[in-house]
């Protein structure tokens, strides 16, 4: 009849040219890479320029703690005792003092007198300064010879590896599940904003007393179809243009922080060879972590997990929105719905407040049963098809379910429809809905 | 007898607790203007819905041009529904342009329609107005241009005059009137007596879900003529009534030269015996039949009804 594909592009014009859905596109993105960045800007920005000054009761044996020129961190290397330097710190514009006892070397800790409270990205960086001239003097002093030091230095990381029947396998269930739990986490939100926006639709046509106007031209079954339907495209859309212009404002965004905070010469500058050095197999162990196999970036499963969530998100959706139009359908304006509401949204946060537990047992009953239900396993099985521990007929079952129970919910949400947009000044109970169901 | 468009046979429509149409039969006439009427709640919206097909009979059948009802002949029917309203947010154009797609349109037809429609009503600057712009008036004027411009066989207007000022009435009234003349059928539902007594060919009353007078609107006013006359006279009342001779004094009228009385002719006798008894005693100058207009015959039929 070609009524529907109207209806549909409708219900998609209108939503996508509302000013309202391009603030929200363009909004989104920026926030999320916007509070990416905050975090990273935050730990750099804070570390305002430091000049401290040095009090070695050592004196020389840190003499190197020397800088020249202006860097971020500056010493100024003295021969004041602790209490001249202190005296010292509140009249002039030094922010620190960097306080290296006689018991340095043995005790490992030294002291940092501040005016204001440094970021812990400046203290780290003293910290590996002392702790690098305290390791050499150590090694001076207790006669062993550097190569040796660097190969009995040890730091040991713990891999813990899953093995089973079909052999080892790391075991990163926890990083999966967090990327799927991300996943259900959209599921969950999109599946909230776009029912309720079905549901207004259909109170507004309600209300503004269309409603008869169009069914009279098509079936309300047509009707509502057209609604769920557009709304759901402008879900995806909405869904495609975050990933872009995240995506895109996030590699903009690296590049401009990269450039001006770790510059080249900036760095290098201070540094003494064996420094440089160590920085450098730094440097290349951190690249070789970014590009190696085992990083979780590779370990998920992309087009597999695109396409789950896909399937999840439409069937999911579906099977709600289909509950949010009869809702909008048996009332007459938005402030009656809460009675209606709550056995809707309820199994909605419970899924999504289990899936936070099934991150912690992905193998266990509820992670099982809610992934199956199908008024749940939109969210849930997203975090368990991350983690890639879920059987075929597990999956299999599970979208049987889904399919089977949207279809239920449209069908009968169908009939509740269809009669409740054409009553109007009626409270509306439970037993009337059920009644709707038969005529 | 004229070619039938509409027919409804005993159609009876049950909600969960109460009957609103019980053994409902109608029949419609090509290209007349068929009164819909019946006091509130009646069952006259239930009767429209299934005619429009938002509703189906739980018994009875429905015809359209002999054929049962079915969703082929949607786009054939218009419908101006008594709680009517448009989308609030969307433009003029684009919204009677959608809604006439979905009447099964093409958009360049449904196009030119509406410019020319948009035209004659002289509303061009609307079109990229949103409809939260317009007052009730306008709206209503968009709403009934939708309902026309697929050009229907059958167009049912429910109160299509509310909301309307006088002189867009009298606009309406032409144009539904011209429509009627151009070959449409009208089944216009409404408590505007006025305006059933202008426009309507046919009228059927529904009452308490059942239909309890149906006929041609003059045939109905014929049987319901009360044998009663009005008349103006000089002379006092005491000389009209030496001449009344068992015809009955309804009501009488004082007034400086001309006197009004109101006389119901005695059973089996004539206008011409009333004048012939009047004359000699006062001088008449005029003598009307007092016609009962629908109004007073909705009335009653109703209450009769009730007492039933």
């Amino acid at each position: 009849m070609g009524k529907i594909p109207l209806i549909i592009q409708r219900e998609y014009l209108t939503r996508v040219t509302k000013k309202s859905f391009l603030v929200m596109s363009l909004l989104g993105p920026l926030l999320i890479a916007g509070m990416m960045s905050l975090v990273v800007w935050m730990g750099m920005a804070e570390n305002e320029n430091q000049k401290l000054i040095v009090v070695d009761d050592l004196n020389p044996a840190f003499s190197t703690l020397k800088s020249k020129g202006t860097q971020r961190i500056q010493f100024v290397y003295t021969d004041l005792s602790l209490d001249d330097a202190k005296a010292k710190l509140l009249e002039s514009d030094f922010t620190g003092i960097l306080y290296l006892p006689e018991n340095v070397l043995n005790a490992k800790s030294a002291q940092l007198f501040f005016k204001k409270h440094p970021s812990s990205f400046v203290l780290r960086s003293i910290e590996k300064k002392v702790e690098g001239i305290v390791e050499s003097l150590n090694l001076v002093q207790f006669g062993i010879d550097k190569e040796d030091f660097y190969k009995v230095k040890s730091t040991v990381t713990l891999h813990p590896i899953l093995y089973s029947k079909s052999g080892e396998k790391q075991d990163d269930t926890k990083e999966k599940a967090y990327v799927g739990f991300a996943f259900g986490l959209v599921i969950y939100m999109f599946i909230f904003l776009y029912g309720v926006q079905v549901m207004r639709g259909v109170i507004e046509e309600k209300t503004s007393r269309i409603v008869e106007v169009i069914i009279s031209s098509v079936k309300p079954f047509e009707l509502m179809m057209g609604k769920i339907v557009g709304v759901a495209l402008v879900g995806l859309t909405q869904i495609a243009i975050w990933v872009a212009l995240t995506f895109g404002i996030m590699m903009i965004g690296q590049t401009a922080i990269y450039e001006s905070n770790f510059g080249v010469d900036k760095v290098t500058e201070q540094m003494t060879p064996e420094m440089a050095k160590q920085l450098e197999a730094a440097n290349a162990f951190n690249t070789k972590e970014l590009i190696d196999e085992n990083n979780i970036i590779f370990r998920i499963q992309w087009p597999q997990m695109i396409g789950w969530f896909l399937f999840f998100f439409l069937g999911g959706y579906l099977l709600y929105s289909a509950l949010f139009a009869a809702i909008g359908s048996a009332v007459d304006s938005e402030t009656d719905t809460q009675q209606f509401m709550l056995p809707v949204t309820m199994p909605l946060v419970f899924a999504y407040v289990m899936s936070i537990f099934i991150i912690e047992n992905p193998e266990g009953p509820a992670a099982f049963w809610l992934s199956i239900i199908p008024f749940t396993s939109p969210i849930v099985m997203m975090v368990r098809v991350a983690m890639g521990n879920v059987q075929a007929w597990e999956m299999a079952l599970s979208c049987t379910l889904l399919v089977g129970t949207f279809v239920f919910t449209v069908w009968l949400s169908g009939r509740i429809y269809r009669t409740g947009i054409l009553m109007y000044g009626k409270k509306v109970s439970y037993k009337e809905l059920w009644k709707w169901l038969w005529y | 007898m004229a070619e039938e468009i509409f027919r409804s046979e005993n159609i009876t429509k049950r909600y969960a607790n109460h009957l609103a149409l019980d053994e409902v039969s109608i029949t419609v006439e090509k290209q007349s203007i068929f009164g819909l009427l019946g006091p509130n709640g009646a069952g006259k919206t239930s009767l429209i819905r299934i005619i429009n097909q938002i509703t189906a009979p739980d018994s009875g059948t429905a015809y359209f041009n002999g054929e049962p009802l079915s969703p082929e002949h949607i786009g054939r029917i218009g419908y101006l529904p008594e709680e009517r309203g448009l989308y609030k947010k969307m433009k003029v154009g684009e919204q009677a342009l959608y809604l006439a797609r979905l009447k099964g349109l093409e958009k360049r037809v449904a196009l030119q329609r509406l410019k020319e429609w948009f035209v004659k009503f002289e509303i061009e600057g609307w079109w990229n107005k949103k409809v939260e712009e317009l007052s009730k008036g306008m709206q209503q004027k968009i709403q009934f241009i939708i309902t026309v411009l697929h050009e229907p066989e059958l167009l049912i207007f429910d109160e299509p005059f509310s909301g309307f000022d006088p002189i867009n009435t009298d606009l309406i009234k032409n144009e539904i009137l011209a429509l009627r003349d151009r070959g449409t059928t009208i089944i216009f539902s409404t408590h505007n007596m006025e305006s059933v007594e202008e426009l309507c060919d046919h009228i059927a009353l529904i009452d308490n879900s059942k239909k309890i007078l149906d006929g041609k609107l003059k045939d109905i006013r014929a049987s319901h003529r009360s044998n009663t006359y009005k008349i103006g006279f000089r002379g006092g009342f005491q000389n009209l009534k030496k001449g009344l001779n068992g015809h009955a004094l309804i009501s009488e009228e004082n007034e400086d030269e001309v006197n009004k009385a109101k006389i119901k002719l005695a059973d089996g006798s004539s206008l011409n015996t009333l004048l012939q008894a009047l004359i000699p005693h006062v001088e008449l100058e005029f003598c009307t039949e007092e016609i009962p207009s629908i109004r007073d015959i909705f009335i009653e039929q109703v209450s009769v009804n009730k007492g039933r």
